[in-house]
This record gives C-alpha cells, sequence and structure tokens, in this order.
C-alpha cells in the first residue's frame, strides 16, 4: 500500500528566498514522510557538495541553503532531484548516530496542572495517561523555534488532541506539552497554547557546554514517571536525571 | 589576544554585539541572527580596513555613553546619531581615533534604526557555531549593562577615513521572491498584495517588522491549521490578523504562519532602519532577477572599500576653533 504522502504532489523541490531550496516530502505529517525528511538532510550533508552552505530539516522537509552565484537554482535543484530518484526515501533507515534518551518526568501535580484536562480530551483517565505517555518511545521529529527544541511523537491516536483555544500564559523551562499526538518539550519559559501535562529538568540548551545541545533529529525519548518528591531531587542535578545510550 | 577597549557608563535597551550571524544552528533552533543592518556592518569594516567578519555593537534607537580604556579606533555607520568625543562632535559614517581617558557619547538616531559602533580588530566576546552575535532571549549572551567592559583586538588603521551611505533610511519598494506558500492565497490577494501600500508599524524588533495596510486584510483557506515549516530571514509571514510581517535576521527557525513570499537580502537593511511610519510596497521578482539584484548586492559590499575616502575637517567639526591661531603671522598693515 502506498502512503498518503506518496499518492500526490510530494515530494516537491521549490525555492526558498534567493539563496535556499526547500524538498517536502509531504503537506501534513506523517511517519514516513519525517522519517524521508530525517533520511534526506543526511544524504544531502553526506553528497558533500561545496556550494551547501547549511541543511536543516523541519516535520517533513528539507532545507538547503546554497550558494546561488556558486551554483545556479536549477542545477542545484536537479541535484537534489538526483538524490530523491536514489532510493524510497519514506522507508529509508534512519540515519546513524541517534541515541535513546531517557528523560525523568513528573506528570499532573502543582508541577504541570493540565494532566487531567489533556487525559480528558484524550478520553482516558489521569493514570492512563500516564502509562501511554510515560509508555511510548517518542522520536524526535524536529528541533526548532527555539535552541534545542524538540517536536516528538508520535503518540497513539487517542492523543490527537487540538490545542487549547486561549494561550497559558508562560509554563517553565522543561515543561513537557501536548496536541496533535505531539509532544513539545520547552527549552526556555514562554507562553504556549499546548497542554502543560509533565515537568522535566531536562537541559536542552546549555550555550556555556561544549556539546551545548541534549537532542538531536532523530533521537528517541522516552519520558519516565516520576513522583513530585524524586522531581525535587532530579532538579539539582545538572542533567536533570537524564540518561543516554546510542542505539543506531 | 583582546583587551579591555571601552566601559559601559550608560546603554540603550537592546544593544549588542552583531556580526554576520551563525551558520549550522538551524536544525538545533538557533536562529541565524546577526546585524540587522548587514550593509552598516559592512560599512563599518570597509572604514577600519578590516574583514566584515567582524562583531560591531548594534545600538537600537539610542547608543550610550562609554568610557574609552585605551587608544583605539572606532567608526559609526547605521543610523546617523548625534556622537561626541569629550564633547567634541564625531561625524557618523566615518572613522575616528579616540584616545585613553576620553568618554564616547552616542544619542538618540535622528532617522533610521540601527547604528552601529565599530572597532578596530573588533569587539570580542563568547562565541556559538562562529559567531559572536548575540540573542539575549534565548540566553546567547547576558544582555549589555552598565558597567560592562567591551573587548576588543588590537586596531592595525588610524582611522580618519569616511564614505557615502547607501540611502535605506525611509522604506521604498521591497523585491520579493514567491515561495512555496504563496499559492495557498488567492490570485486576487496576491495581486492587491503586490499593489497595495503599507505603513511600517510600531511594533518592530530584531525578530521582524509588522507592517500596517489600508485596505483588508490577507489570509489563506487553510487558515492556521498550516504545518509548522523552516523560516528564513526575510519570510513575509501573515498573521493570524491578517498583517503582514516581515521576519529579519533574529527569527525563530520554524513557524506556522503561512508566508507570501521571501524579500531578497538586498532589501533587508531597508526594512529593518525603516522608522515607524515609514511607507512600503512590494514587487514580485523571478528567480533569475533575485539572483542578479543579489550578485549586485554583494558587488556593492564587495566595492564599499574602495569607496572610502579620506575624511576632511569641516570647520562646523571643530569645537574649539577659536583656540586655533588662525591669524598668526598677520601684521599691523602698516609695515
Amino acid at each position: 500500500m502506498q502512503s498518503l504522502a506518496q499518492i500526490s504532489d510530494f515530494p516537491s523541490i521549490q525555492p526558498m528566498g534567493v539563496d535556499g531550496i526547500l524538498v517536502r516530502f509531504a503537506g501534513a505529517l506523517n511517519e514516513p514522510a519525517n522519517r524521508a525528511a530525517l533520511a534526506f538532510r543526511a544524504a544531502v550533508d553526506r553528497a558533500g557538495w561545496s556550494e551547501v552552505i547549511e541543511t536543516s530539516s523541519s516535520l517533513v522537509s528539507v532545507y538547503v541553503r546554497f550558494d546561488p552565484h556558486g551554483v545556479a537554482h536549477t542545477a542545484m535543484a536537479e541535484r537534489l532531484a538526483g538524490l530523491l530518484g536514489a532510493q524510497d526515501w519514506f522507508h529509508a533507515a534512519l540515519p546513524g548516530g541517534r541515541r535513546l534518551v531517557t528523560i525523568p518526568t513528573a506528570y499532573g501535580s502543582t508541577l504541570a496542572p493540565q494532566l487531567e484536562e489533556a487525559a480528558t480530551a484524550a478520553g482516558v483517565t489521569p493514570q492512563e495517561a500516564i502509562a501511554q505517555m510515560s509508555g511510548t518511545q517518542v522520536r524526535v521529529q524536529t528541533i526548532g523555534f527555539a535552541p534545542g527544541q524538540p517536536y516528538l511523537g508520535a503518540l497513539p491516536d487517542n492523543w490527537d488532541i487540538p490545542r487549547q483555544t486561549g494561550l497559558t500564559p508562560q509554563v517553565p523551562a522543561g515543561a513537557l506539552v501536548v496536541a496533535l499526538r505531539q509532544f513539545v518539550l520547552f527549552s526556555v519559559a514562554m507562553p504556549t497554547g499546548w497542554r502543560h501535562v509533565g515537568q522535566t529538568a531536562a537541559p536542552l540548551f546549555r550555550p556555556e557546554a561544549d556539546d551545548p545541545f541534549l537532542l538531536r533529529p532523530g533521537d528517541e525519548v522516552r519520558f519516565d514517571a516520576v513522583t513530585p518528591e524524586a522531581f525535587d531531587q532530579l532538579k539539582r542535578d545538572p542533567m536533570g536525571g537524564v540518561t543516554l545510550r546510542g542505539i543506531a | 589576544m583582546t583587551s579591555p577597549a571601552l566601559r559601559v557608563v550608560a546603554i540603550a535597551p537592546g544593544a549588542s554585539l552583531q556580526d554576520q550571524g551563525r551558520v549550522g544552528g538551524m536544525a538545533l533552533g538557533v536562529s541565524r541572527s546577526g546585524a540587522a543592518d548587514l550593509i552598516a556592518l559592512h560599512e563599518g569594516a570597509a572604514l577600519l580596513s578590516q574583514p566584515p567578519g567582524c562583531a560591531a555593537l548594534e545600538m537600537p534607537g539610542a547608543g550610550g555613553r562609554f568610557e574609552v580604556l585605551r587608544d583605539i579606533v572606532v567608526a559609526l555607520t547605521g543610523a546617523s546619531m548625534p556622537a561626541t568625543c569629550d564633547g567634541a562632535a564625531l561625524a557618523w559614517n566615518a572613522s575616528h581615533h579616540l584616545r585613553q581617558g576620553t568618554v564616547l557619547e552616542i544619542g538618540g538616531a535622528r532617522g533610521g534604526t540601527y547604528g552601529y559602533l565599530h572597532i578596530g580588530a573588533g569587539f570580542d566576546g563568547p562565541q556559538m557555531l562562529g559567531s559572536r552575535s548575540q540573542h539575549v532571549a534565548t540566553g546567547l549572551f547576558p544582555a549589555l549593562t552598565a558597567g560592562a567592559v567591551l573587548y576588543a583586538g588590537t586596531q592595525t588603521t588610524k582611522g580618519g577615513l569616511t564614505l557615502d551611505p547607501a540611502d535605506r533610511w525611509g522604506g521604498g519598494t521591497l523585491r520579493i521572491l514567491p515561495g512555496f506558500q504563496t499559492g495557498l492565497f488567492p490570485q486576487d490577494q496576491q495581486v492587491r498584495f503586490a499593489s497595495s501600500a503599507f505603513r511600517r508599524d510600531v511594533r518592530a524588533n530584531r525578530m521582524g517588522v509588522r507592517l500596517i495596510g489600508d485596505g483588508d486584510g490577507f489570509g489563506t483557506a487553510s487558515g492556521l491549521s498550516v504545518l509548522s515549516e523552516i523560516v528564513v530571514p526575510g519570510d513575509v509571514q501573515i498573521t493570524g490578523d491578517g498583517t503582514p510581517f516581515i521576519l529579519l535576521n533574529e527569527c525563530q527557525t520554524t513557524g506556522g504562519y503561512p508566508r507570501i513570499g521571501t524579500v531578497l537580502p538586498c532589501d533587508l537593511p531597508r526594512v529593518a532602519q525603516a522608522p515607524a511610519g515609514a511607507m512600503f510596497s512590494f514587487a514580485f521578482v523571478t528567480l533569475d532577477e533575485a539572483v542578479s539584484l543579489d550578485a549586485a548586492y554583494r558587488a556593492h559590499l564587495a566595492a564599499l572599500p574602495r569607496q572610502c575616502r579620506a575624511r576632511i575637517r569641516d570647520p562646523h567639526d571643530i569645537p574649539d576653533l577659536l583656540s586655533y591661531q588662525l591669524i598668526g603671522g598677520v601684521t599691523a598693515g602698516d609695515d
């Protein structure tokens, strides 16, 4: 059976500004398109084209910034089309060097006050919600909006819940929020329309560290449940109790 | 080796060290950042005969007061601001030698938004991904406040140069490339967008500039359910209220608002420098036109060092004119 992504106009190659091209694998988020974006970006990096300045992947796309005076847009688009045709990116192996990252998480309580509301929206009890969220191994689908800030998924179908209509004025750094079968783990305090269901002490971005970024696109993550009391202890750990292990 | 060069006595809120921005951070959610007016960054480097990669102090709206800790050479570019050294006026768009122990004072902008203070060999500061550009909101790096000491390398130039800046202080027509979401906007809206006049709102910062139009707003059928996608500087996003918002170098790396196109890099200094109330319009260009315009822009930046000339002192710039012995040697006329 073909995936939804393959029976439409995707993948597409389009200019993005005078010095960029965007390769899109879908118009909506799905696992094969995210897999394709992660794998294709790694392939562009491996190709080592000297005119490429920077690459990045979003949920379902790959952005290639290049010097348009070193290689014409049409020539770069042809190179990308050639690479696209080299294999089925929707079923590609994920890039190497990925890790399984376990992040201790306090669900609910005053630390994460919207657990019950989110559980109701997902049609489960708060205890079932914790079991589902902590029991699902999710992938870093992309990092964006703020330094080191991951979008993760996918959660089970019943978590396809909308964002709330209003904004929560502020959730703290380390807040785990949920909507649309995705988590976002906030790297800095900010307002959000997603529901705050868990709190972590994960150091997503430490500008002063040798390696400032905890997570990379493609990493797998588990948000293990811990008690609020245990969370108080974790706050004293610079790593917030996070553990990492290579998987690929 | 760098050493203390200036001590901040007072500084405008939002002032920050900026260079050409960082490469390689997009995939990790790190904004490109860099000077809002990259032409000004290159002009300062040209006036100091140094590479454009040096970091300068970007001053939004106003400058500050700085104690000069050793003999230095500085250049002043971007939005014109009244500047003095120990009370003596300093010309803008020029480089100057400043003596140890003097006080440099830079006032409010007289046109444009961002002024720049450059120093010989560039300001030093913490780096991430090869760039000293600050992005204080994300922890890169602590905001500059009174008492801070700014470090710099050792200059190799003497100052005394000037140049005529490209006019970019009053809005104008912005060249814009269609993008992957332009087609989400109905054809009649695209036409109306390119034939409308917009006013620069008071809401503007290093992330972007909000515009206000007189007519109806703009919007897509898919509205706000567009999938979050890569964002680049120059993107014109249409926010929930139907107004255009032009993103600048400090924009976030991804965003969910639909974008009607991407303004060319050569026109972004005009976006950044326009004061509130300045008028803008948009003209769609083809990819070939965009590449040509970009080549011309890069050639202009590369040619700036050759456009610097020695500054001839205007008598108006000499505050102690009356103390000069201007009539030495004049006789009584009866000899």
